[in-house]
């Protein structure tokens, strides 16, 4: 199983990618920036998602919306921002490969010249509403706000999230999107990804003819952050919301993104709360019914990950008790490590789902994403058949290891999400946070 | 190397052509059709189960029966319960996605080509022998008025539940599919065992195979596991055309407060059409320009002239009795009515005062036919697209004329369209915001005193 695929640098630095695949008359277009909100600074969080969002409105020599000539098309097309990188992607019918190349080009080149004062102010009041709408307004939406602040210093960037803070988003400035651009929107930054129903020396010869002539410019420094050191002593927090029933958050600091024990976390993962037969989900759903949902992740990024349950209380059930249950789930599983039928089924779950990620070439996590991804991070496209090998790898004890290391109680942080009022809710020693 | 001209944006050239998959269409000695697709690309299979029963055939008072009887299909059947059958499906790379709509029950398992037998088998049990034991049915009916509970705090479902319910009233379409406080309080495990029995029947049901097999196999696995299904009582068919439709509600505007909402969300409509209207295509052009897409009307006002929201779209919901059309933004509290301003004036101007340009039409159509290869990629897209035309009983040929049928749209058509299916007149506004910030301003609707909706 893999993503076959032809890696072409350009002068300039860029990487071009392509995987053929004659499926469907469609290619992926697909550009990442190894940029995210990890190289924002402090008073000016959240300005990496803000200037994708600039990113659509028109450049030099397209100086409209980056969507009109792609959707009549017929492209889908978005992008995101995350603490790591911000990626860009179009899916086309294969006659408008050449239109998307254009328009992609000419963004990275080219935006500056068409950067308007009115595109700006117009652009941070959407991405305000984009804050409005899926943290403030959303019921927990301010927990992973809480949770990245404790889990982090407040000089570290991931101790803030993507979307930013609201008045660092009001206090960015023009200036700042200029700089911004120039530091990081190189080409020797970005990883160019081409999957679909094209010839391999076709799409390369393209890719080379529309970016090959873009400035190389200079590197962009490294970000000034240290692998963050974990909290020496459990954190109790507590965050009063418009919510009806109480939720728990529970992290640790762990690996970073295909580090050591980064997979076997992830099994961990499964193990505790994937599916009515995990075990998490088995004990405080379905048996106690002291839950209404569970969830546990391993969530790794390039400076650092972090593993993370979430439990809801059913109506007239505690926080406490939730704590005190998923705590011995966790020594259970650090004592005894998983059993043998648990192994055999995250193991066929995780090979399956490599399985599934081969189904789309575009959007987000299709397979142009992927050999970005795996170029960005590791510097090898290839990296897809390595990535499941190390779930295979993955051993019981090797498990337990990682658990035993990682998820000790000591160095946990624990959120409780109450109603507001109903502070008693909260677990005993819980201290306020204020998040906005 | 060679220069490119940035100044001249790379025509397009011609359209590549598509092949659509082969529908292969049989139907099993107990009535059941089975619809396979050869999908080779990856080592997948998946099995749609599609029911033209949801949440319309819910009883007057038993809103959610259907919800709830689906919902009890995973935990356990034939000689598994809940836990083994979870365990079962893991170990076949197992991706279990049920949904139930208005219209339909769809139960899809996608698993790996080489457990397709398997698969097929547990869908079939999953659909034919649930268990419906007692303590499933009480935690089952636990998380879902717990659910209900915590809807309370979810913006959108708020506002989707109102718009419904302020629409609709008595009629099918006017509760939701999770249902009520009281219904779910009230319901037995009785009225579960009678509903499932009397309209899962095979006679009702269409399997849609499709993947990495021949249609030979995938159909030998539907007959096996889905063969010996005799039915042991059966409700009448549902017939939509019988539904009357409701009459337009009394209040024009409708105000659900939510102290110190940082948003207000909109819902703005009037019932719709049904899927068989002879304007489908017509209404999707319109719609794609009017509200379907980001550069379309309501999003590049709401969102690109005046930043009011993240987004704003229309979508005409197309169903076996007449649907809603609806448009959706959530947007900053202290712009709640200048956003429903414009957005009641982008409904109206697209009947007459602003009718579509000929370069609006372009774009609409090509969006829409140049975009639709990209809905055969997946086994699973295929399965859910091929679902559609068992859901409607379109016409075999559907897929070969859409394109077609979507550029014989002109002008003309898209404006007659607008001004016979939106009707200013008839559409309800609903808003779930802080009602200190938006009422001072809502005498500016001229759509009367917003009434005040009690929380749920």
């Amino acid at each position: 199983m893999n993503i076959p695929y032809t890696r072409h640098t350009l002068d300039n630095g860029l990487d071009v990618l392509v995987h053929e695949d004659h499926g469907c008359p469609i290619v992926a277009v697909n550009l990442w920036y190894h940029v995210g909100s990890k190289n924002e600074v402090p008073g000016r969080t959240g300005f990496a998602h803000l200037f994708e969002h600039l990113m659509f409105e028109g450049s030099q020599h397209h100086d409209k919306g980056f969507f009109q000539p792609l959707q009549e098309a017929g492209a889908l097309l978005n992008g995101s921002t995350n603490a790591d990188r911000t990626n860009y992607w179009e899916v086309v019918p294969t006659n408008a490969l050449e239109l998307a190349l254009w328009m992609e080009s000419d963004r990275m080149g080219f935006l500056l010249p068409a950067l308007t004062d009115a595109k700006f102010q117009n652009q941070r009041e959407v991405v305000l509403n984009e804050r409005r709408q899926n943290y403030e307004n959303r019921p927990y939406g301010f927990a992973s706000m809480a949770m990245m602040s404790a889990l982090y210093p407040a000089s570290h960037p991931y101790s803030w999230m993507t979307i930013g803070a609201a008045d660092d988003i009001r206090a960015a400035r023009l200036d700042d999107v200029r700089a911004f651009f120039q530091t990081y929107y190189r080409p020797g930054n970005a990883s160019l990804a081409l999957a679909g129903d094209v010839d391999t020396q076709v799409a390369i010869d393209l890719a080379a003819q529309y970016f090959g002539d873009l400035d190389a410019g200079e590197d962009p420094p490294a970000v000034q952050a240290d692998a963050p050191a974990p909290p020496l002593a459990e954190r109790r927090l507590l965050l009063e919301d418009r919510v009806e029933l109480p939720r728990l958050y529970m992290a640790w600091h762990s690996p970073s993104l295909f580090a050591e024990d980064d997979a076997e976390l992830d099994l961990v993962a499964e193990v505790l709360a994937s599916g009515k037969t995990s075990r998490l989900f088995r004990s405080l759903v379905y048996e106690d019914r002291m839950a209404t949902e569970i969830a546990a992740s391993q969530n790794s990024r390039e400076l650092g990950g972090y593993f993370q349950i979430v439990a809801t209380a059913a109506p007239g059930r505690t926080l406490a008790e939730l704590e005190r249950a998923i705590g011995q789930a966790l020594e259970a599983l650090i004592e005894e490590g998983p059993v043998a039928r648990e192994m055999e089924r995250c193991q066929a779950q995780a090979e399956a789902n490599f399985v599934y990620r081969l189904q789309t070439v575009g959007g987000f996590g299709g397979k142009s994403d992927q050999l970005n991804a795996y170029n960005i991070f590791l510097g090898d496209p290839g990296f897809f058949h390595r990535d499941l090998d190390r779930y295979r790898r993955v051993t019981p004890a090797a498990m337990q290891r990682a658990a035993r290391e990682w998820l000790d109680r000591s160095r946990r942080v624990l959120l409780s999400v109450v109603p507001r009022g109903r502070t008693e809710l909260a677990l005993a020693g819980s201290e306020p946070v204020a998040v906005s | 190397m060679m220069r490119v001209d940035r100044d001249r944006r790379p025509p397009l050239g011609a359209d590549p052509s598509l092949r659509f998959p082969e529908i292969r269409r049989g139907t099993l000695s107990n009535g059941l059709r089975v619809w396979t697709v050869e999908h080779a690309a990856v080592p997948l299979v998946s099995f749609l189960a599609l029911l033209p029963v949801g949440a319309s055939a819910d009883p007057a008072d038993r809103p959610g029966l259907a919800a709830m009887t689906s919902d009890m299909l995973d935990e356990g059947c034939g000689e598994l319960d809940a836990l083994e059958l979870h365990d079962a499906l893991a170990r076949i790379g197992g991706h279990l996605d049920s949904e139930i709509g208005s219209d339909a029950t769809i139960l899809t398992l996608t698993s790996l080509a080489r457990h397709a037998n398997r698969a097929s088998a547990l869908v079939a049990d999953m659909i034919i022998r649930p268990r419906l034991d007692a303590v499933d049915f009480q935690r089952v009916r636990e998380l879902r008025l717990n659910r209900l509970i915590q809807l309370r705090d979810l913006a959108p479902a708020l506002a989707d539940r109102a718009f419904s319910r302020l629409l609709y009233r008595n009629h099918p379409y006017g509760h939701m599919p999770l249902g009520t406080e009281p219904s779910l309080q009230s319901v037995t495990l009785d009225e579960i065992g009678r509903f499932h029995r009397s309209m899962f029947t095979p006679s009702r049901m269409t399997v849609i195979a499709a993947g990495d097999a021949s249609h030979d196999a995938l159909a030998a696995c539907v007959e096996a596991a889905f063969g010996d299904w005799r039915a042991s009582s059966e409700a009448p068919a549902i017939d939509p055309a019988l539904w009357p439709l409701p009459g337009v509600p009394a209040d024009r505007l409708a105000l659900l407060h939510r102290p110190g909402a940082a948003q207000s969300e909109l819902r703005i409509g009037h019932v719709g059409l049904s899927r068989k209207t002879p304007d489908y295509h017509a209404l999707l052009v319109l719609n794609t320009i009017l509200g379907g897409q980001f550069v379309s009307r309501i999003n590049m006002n709401l969102r690109e002239d005046k930043g009011y929201t993240y987004g704003a779209r229309t979508s005409f919901d197309f169903r076996r009795a007449p649907g809603p059309f609806v448009l959706t933004a959530s947007v900053q509290s202290d712009a709640t009515v200048d956003a429903i301003v414009e957005s009641l004036g982008e409904l109206d101007a697209i009947r007459g005062a602003r009718p579509v340009t000929a370069s609006e039409l372009y774009a609409g159509r090509a969006a829409l036919t140049r975009g639709y290869p990209r809905n055969f990629e997946t086994a699973e897209q295929i399965s859910r697209g091929a679902a559609q035309l068992a859901l409607f009983d379109l016409p075999d040929d559907y897929f070969a004329t859409f394109v077609p049928k979507v550029l014989s749209v002109d002008e003309a058509a898209v404006t007659r369209v607008a001004q016979q299916h939106i009707d200013p007149a008839r559409l309800l506004t609903v808003i779930v915001g802080d009602r200190d910030k938006v009422a001072p301003a809502v005498h500016r609707l001229n759509l009367g005193i917003a009434s005040e909706l009690v929380p749920m």
